[in-house]
């Protein structure tokens, strides 16, 4: 058994396994950390920083940060949500979310996110990028629109379905998902059964022809907001 | 970049700007030609270039803020042909049909309460100030409580069967996502003779306002005109779903029972160089005659009869009062609208104690196509969606006729009647040139009203040419 840490988030212990991020512990303590890019199963890529706390007053990612003894976490604060906010809102304006008509409306982690940090409407100019499109694929659909480079699809491609499908190319503003392959998504191996079909946490990878088949109140984050789920593991 | 952005998002909300009209006259200042300037959306048609076909249904209802569920439907129809789904299952085929009677129940309570009550309930000469929906809720506030009831109602049908009041997802490609479950059919049964009660006493107002007035009303803003609309096999009125009918003034049949999936062989477009809108018209009668009108008033014309027992009953009244022949007085599109607004709540009723709506098969599928056509009756006339698709499941084509276009020709018709009837000779815009025509537009619904509603106000400007196109007066109407 590994060794037990104890530490605090926001002032109230948790006890933590030696070896454990902060985000894994407190997610087993049931206490909500916000995060987007992180997913549990894959290896975190510690890229949206939106999971950021302050760790014995400097901030740090909690999805990467190893849990210590007797350390300090700080998450719920107003200058954190203010962070966050800040965050999401220059995914939102970055990219071309139209929630009102985009297939993962209701299951989508940055849209839900933006609902719990009580975001309402967008606070920085939109940038309306040039985006592509690959349909090309019979059974999935690629709108990079949509895209906020959290690397799930990377990570799941390459270390769970050992396919290596998608990579990053290009680098700060223009960079972007790309598929391996000499041309589009369908010159690819990816499968509709594959990890990296099944991670996207916004609406830039969807199976094709299954829009809009779950009605409106029934979707995931429809009723109850986003890490509610991990808040009722707390006993 | 942003250039392509601005292309959709404008026209969007540009539809719900100013009526523009303008008039040119004559050397001898008589009305020459009148021309009602509708900001239409073409740029739709080419933001949803590339996307995929199952996120237009949803996409698409962004392209009105007053009607999306007529666009939502009618896109899910063109749908259900690219899927394949050539029979929808009972459940699928009668939600979306509860939704779609809630719209038009919806929207025609609306249009009734706020813009045309007024000029019923006050006559169309009476004083602008009062000639409003507060005019109306301070002389008739149980009558203003009854507008806002019904659209109420209405609306939730529309969330109980799309999931949201405004941009639902209800009706996917193939079918529907959802059933009616018992709870949420006895919220509606609850209310429902109290809607059937005010529809019944909505449409003796309009009624007994046109039989009173018929004198004035008869050649007000009015002229012969063509009449479209969709028609059941039977000859039925069908708002959700049928073959196209066109007739003559006085009743002849142009076409009949045709497959609506071969628009294009019988109606065509014009595009003229001084509007956006393109002019639609019967290609066999040509541009100069085969315009025609669309919407309550035509609607009522084209069809043999309508299949529920009140409103077939106030068909009848309506028919006798042009001895069986077409109704072309414009004004009549308010009693015509009213008698729909009675079916409609007769066929929420009759679905409402229909137990497929409680049904669990609600998708179907069947071969691929590339090309769907989907059309409908949306409360202010016929609508169009026609969409190409390639092998990635994107599209490539897409063509819309709003029920505003294809009323296109006969707005102009409407507003060079009434002004010709008021300029004769004097270049001037008076205040009751303005005003008339106002109610004339307003007759029409033309979704251009839609952001004034709520005010029951339409901003209005008339611009008045001489016959050599120099601007001379020009007047607005706040
Ligand atoms: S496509 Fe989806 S999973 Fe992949 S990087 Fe973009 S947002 Fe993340
Ligand atoms: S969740 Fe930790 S950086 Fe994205």
């Amino acid at each position: 058994m590994s060794k037990q840490i104890t530490f605090s988030i926001d002032g109230v212990e948790v006890k933590g396994k030696e070896g454990q991020t902060i985000l894994q512990a407190a997610d087993e303590a049931g206490i909500y950390i916000p995060r987007l890019c992180y997913m549990e199963g894959l290896v975190p890529h510690g890229s949206c920083r939106v999971c950021t706390v302050i760790v014995n007053g400097k901030p740090q990612t909690a999805c990467t940060q190893p849990i210590a003894e007797g350390m300090t976490v700080e998450n719920d604060t107003p200058e954190l949500k203010e962070h966050r906010r800040n965050i999401i809102d220059m995914l939102f304006i970055e990219g071309n979310h139209f929630c009102m008509f985009c297939e993962k409306s209701g299951n989508c982690e940055l849209q839900a996110l933006a609902y719990r940090l009580g975001i309402l409407s967008p606070k920085f100019p939109y940038f309306f990028p040039k985006k592509d499109i690959d349909a090309t694929h019979p059974d999935i659909f690629l709108d990079l629109n949509r895209c906020i480079l959290c690397g799930r699809c990377v990570e799941a491609s390459k270390d769970i379905d050992r396919k290596g499908v998608f990579d990053f190319v290009g680098r700060g503003i223009n960079k972007k998902i790309a598929v391996n392959a000499e041309a589009n998504l369908k010159d690819t191996n990816l499968a509709i059964a594959d990890k990296a079909a099944d991670v996207c946490p916004v609406g830039s990878i969807n199976k094709k022809h299954t829009a809009f088949a779950t009605p409106i109140g029934k979707r995931l984050y429809d009723v109850k907001p986003i890490g509610s789920e991990i808040e009722e593991r707390k006993k | 970049m942003s250039k392509s952005k601005r292309v959709i998002i404008e026209p969007v909300t540009r539809v719900e700007g100013h009526g523009k009209v303008s008039l040119l006259l004559d050397e001898n200042n008589k009305v020459k030609q009148a021309r009602f300037h509708v900001v239409e959306f073409r740029g739709f048609e080419r933001f949803i270039q590339g996307r995929p076909y199952w996120e237009i249904p949803v996409l698409v209802q962004r392209l009105c803020g007053i009607c999306p569920v007529s666009h939502h439907l009618a896109a899910a129809k063109a749908m259900d042909q690219i899927v394949g789904a050539d029979k929808l299952t009972p459940t699928a085929e009668k939600m979306r049909r509860l939704m779609h009677y809630g719209q038009m129940f919806q929207s025609h309570a609306l249009h009734f309460f706020h813009l045309c009550s007024p000029d019923l309930l006050f006559g169309f000469d009476a004083d602008p100030k009062i000639r409003n929906v507060i005019g109306v809720a301070a002389k008739y506030p149980e009558l203003a409580v009854q507008g806002v009831m019904m659209r109420k109602y209405g609306q939730e049908i529309i969330k109980a069967t799309a999931g949201k009041k405004i941009h639902g997802t209800g009706a996917i490609p193939g079918g529907i996502n959802k059933n009616l479950s018992i709870a949420e059919r006895d919220v509606f049964l609850k209310d429902i003779k109290q809607m059937l009660d005010w529809s019944r006493s909505a449409l003796k107002i309009a009624k007994d306002y046109t039989v009173e007035n018929l004198e004035k009303l008869t050649p007000f803003a009015s002229f012969d005109s063509n009449h479209l609309s969709l028609i059941r096999s039977d000859g039925a009125m069908d708002l959700y779903h049928g073959n196209l009918r066109a007739i003559t003034a006085d009743g002849k049949k142009i076409f009949d029972q045709v497959d609506y999936t071969n628009y294009l062989d019988y109606i065509t477009e014009e595009v003229k160089s001084w509007s956006y809108m393109k002019f639609p018209f019967i290609k066999s009668l040509g541009p100069q005659n085969g315009w025609y009108r669309v919407g309550p008033l035509a609607r009522i014309n084209t069809c043999d009869f309508i299949d529920t027992p009140e409103a077939e009953a106030a068909r009848k009244e309506f028919m006798a009062v042009t001895s069986g022949k077409p109704n072309n007085i414009t004004m009549a599109y308010h009693w015509a609208r009213m008698i729909e607004t009675l079916h409609s709540i007769e066929k929420i009723n009759e679905l409402l104690n229909d137990k497929d709506l409680q049904g669990t098969d609600l998708v179907v599928k069947g071969k691929r196509r590339s090309e769907g056509i989907g059309l409908l009756e949306a409360p202010r006339g016929t609508l169009f969606h026609h969409y190409k698709i390639n092998d990635d499941d994107q599209i490539v084509m897409a063509n819309l006729i709003v029920s505003t276009t294809n009323n296109n020709e006969p707005f102009n018709r409407a507003v060079q009647k009434v002004a010709a009837d008021h300029i004769d000779g004097v270049a001037e815009i008076t205040e009751g040139l303005l005003n008339h025509i106002e109610v004339a537009i307003r007759a029409y619904d033309p979704c251009l009203s839609c952001a004034t509603h709520a005010m029951g106000k339409m901003p209005l400007k008339v611009t008045l040419f001489d016959y050599q196109g120099n601007e001379i007066a020009s007047k607005t109407k706040e």
